[in-house]
């Protein structure tokens, strides 16, 4: 699908969306004033982080609707780590997503070995059952979770301050907007980079068909796992940077809803496509957004958009690019 | 105990005639109904609106569920997906399509029963007491033989008649059966709206007991989705063996673990997710559905 050499029209396009992202983003709220979406773009680069992870299960032929139950593990854990063990938010975030990597190894080791709709629907069922473990164990403290979590402090290494503390901060919305935009370009090309490499074409045998794959000595049970792992510690990052945002962490704050929603970014995106998760998650995320407007009618709307997408781009709305380039 | 068993059969028959539905859809034409909740609450609220709006009798309410969301369920087939299925590259498109509609029957549920908890007064009043070792309402006991009977009524349907058949020809190789001279277009479009209105039927006969209301959709097609991993998807002895079993164990744990909380449905989960590590097909299902 993609050239091994990055061409030129593809080096542009790149640069065009990081100039989008960083500077005319920022330009336009700064012109028209409307400082909310902020929160909502955050919100749509943080989840499209989540959404990346699920894109990977589906790349590898899995069909993953439990990527809330990594958010809420990952936000759980830095919740815990910053408000009880006083450890910096900085450093929660790479510990949530190894944890979160090392529970998927756990869980994912048995079901893993179900395939299409088994393994939709025992994912869907670990959400669950990560709501109802953050309410009964002692530790997440319950239904009442956890709240007033203190700001994301100062990043600096050898005196030198790389990020300064959020709460000193005067526009602490910016702040957080580009910390998600930079996570979500790095996910994405470390994505990118997954799926040309070896590991990418190992994936894509997997999901074509996994005895021919495994009868020509692929370590398919390594592989999934592998996938499975590096898609919860996705999930894990996301769900730990809306527990500092939020500032705040209950059980119900990842639920089935949202790990359903994660599967239709992918789908809607395309999942063909490396940046079908991102662009499905944009176009979901923020035509909800606006369709506020339309009050009780708002999902009414929304869902008729979806179903008439799906009627006219089954296969994700990137597939459009396959028709302007011919057959493949 | 008695009292516990007598709760489990009555969660199970209503359980089981949810999963029926789901099963049915699932196996005509490996699509996973997410919608399958909200048909549910929408049968609730036909019944409703027939049985406490326009004060017609019970029986006329539950026929007008079954008659509104077999039409519904053979339209989403007919014009939703059956043009997607054709179009899409890969099967799991259709779970998008099934999400698109769960949100919009939602919204259309809103918009025209809106948001408040429905119910309707009591069919029959009076309370079973044997003993006091079994206490029962007698409309509860109402609704569980009418729905074991719909039950039966479902088995002896796609056992016997030309149409259960055809179905089961179709679930078992839709290939072969359309080699067969089985119109594959037609009874997908069937098996889909009987689906539907089993769905509509346990929401009609529930409604006069737990009441109804909006938020009842998704955890209801969570638990259907359990039930048919229990027995195995796409198998109708399965659906059945799946919904008597998660009301047994949800009647159990209720009791039991009473003492530790609420964490029923974390054993329930837990236990499932081990059981399905070591037979991943359920119960009766085909390994790989």
């Amino acid at each position: 699908m993609a050239p091994s050499r990055i061409s030129t029209p593809r080096l542009l396009g790149v640069l065009a969306f990081l100039v989008g992202v960083f500077v005319l983003v920022p330009a336009f709220i700064a012109l028209t004033g409307r400082w909310d979406f902020y929160y909502t773009l955050t919100s749509v680069a943080l989840l499209s982080v989540a959404a990346a992870g699920v894109w990977l299960t589906f790349y590898i032929g899995r069909i993953n609707i439990g990527q809330g139950a990594y958010a809420l593990t990952g936000g759980y854990v830095s919740a815990i780590l910053i408000t009880q063990h006083g450890i910096s938010f900085w450093l929660t975030l790479p510990l949530a997503g190894v944890f979160c990597a090392a529970v998927s190894v756990l869980i994912g080791l048995p079901i893993l070995r179900l395939r299409g709709v088994y393994f939709a629907m025992v994912t869907l069922v670990l959400t669950e059952v990560a709501r109802l473990t953050a309410l009964a164990l002692p530790i997440t403290n319950g239904a009442k979770g956890i709240t007033s979590i203190p700001l994301p402090g100062e990043l600096s290494i050898f005196g030198l301050t790389i990020i300064p503390d959020f709460a000193t901060l005067e526009n602490p919305k910016l702040a957080f907007y580009l910390m998600a935009a930079v996570l979500m370009v790095v996910t994405y090309l470390v994505l990118w980079r997954i799926v040309n490499s070896r590991l990418g074409h190992l994936c894509r045998s997997l999901q074509q068909n996994e005895e021919l794959s495994a009868s020509i000595g692929v370590n398919t049970a390594m592989l999934r796992v592998l996938a499975y792992a590096i898609s919860s510690f996705f999930g894990g990052l996301a769900g730990a940077i809306f527990v500092a945002i939020s500032q705040s962490i209950y059980p119900s704050s990842f639920v089935v809803q949202d790990s359903v929603n994660f599967m239709l970014y992918c789908f809607l995106g395309g999942l063909g496509y490396v940046f079908g998760p991102m662009l499905g998650t944009l176009l979901l995320y923020f035509g909800w957004d606006l369709l506020s407007v339309a009050k009780e009618y708002q999902l009414l709307i929304y869902s008729g958009a979806l179903i008439a997408l799906m009627l006219v781009l089954p296969n994700g709305v990137l597939s459009l690019l396959d028709r302007k380039g011919g057959r493949k | 105990m008695e009292q516990i068993l007598a709760n489990g059969l009555y969660l199970g028959a209503q359980y089981a005639l949810i999963a029926l539905g789901l099963t049915l859809i699932f196996s005509l034409m490996n699509v996973l109904n997410f919608a399958h909740g909200q048909m549910y609450v929408f049968g609730g609220f036909v019944t409703y609106t027939v049985v406490a709006q326009f004060g017609l009798p019970f029986i006329v309410g539950l026929i007008a569920s079954a008659l509104v969301l077999a039409v519904m369920g053979a339209l989403i087939e007919r014009f939703l997906f059956r043009p997607v299925i054709r179009k899409s590259k890969r099967d799991e498109s259709t779970m998008l399509l099934a999400a698109g509609i769960a949100f919009f029957l939602d919204a259309v549920i809103l918009l025209l029963f809106g948001e408040k908890q429905r119910g309707v007064p009591k069919v029959v009043n009076g309370v079973f007491n044997w003993d006091m070792r079994l206490i029962m309402p007698y409309d509860r006991i109402l609704i569980a033989v009418l729905a074991i009977a719909l039950i039966v009524g479902f088995i002896l349907f796609m056992q016997y008649s030309r149409t259960g058949r055809a179905m089961r020809a179709l679930a078992q190789d839709r290939m072969a059966a359309q080699l067969m001279g089985v119109d594959v277009d037609r009874y997908s479009m069937i098996g889909f709206a009987l689906g539907a209105m089993l769905a509509g039927l346990v929401g009609g006969l529930l409604v006069t007991i737990t009441g109804i209301n909006l938020g009842m959709g998704g955890p209801t097609s969570v638990k259907a989705f359990l039930m048919i991993m229990i027995g195995g998807a796409g198998v109708i002895s399965g659906a059945i063996a799946g919904g008597f079993i998660l009301g047994m164990m949800e009647s159990i744990g209720l009791t039991v673990l009473a003492a530790y909380g609420d964490v029923t449905y974390l054993v329930i989960f837990v236990t499932l997710m081990i059981f399905l590590a070591i037979r991943p097909q359920g119960l009766m299902g085909k390994p790989w559905g």
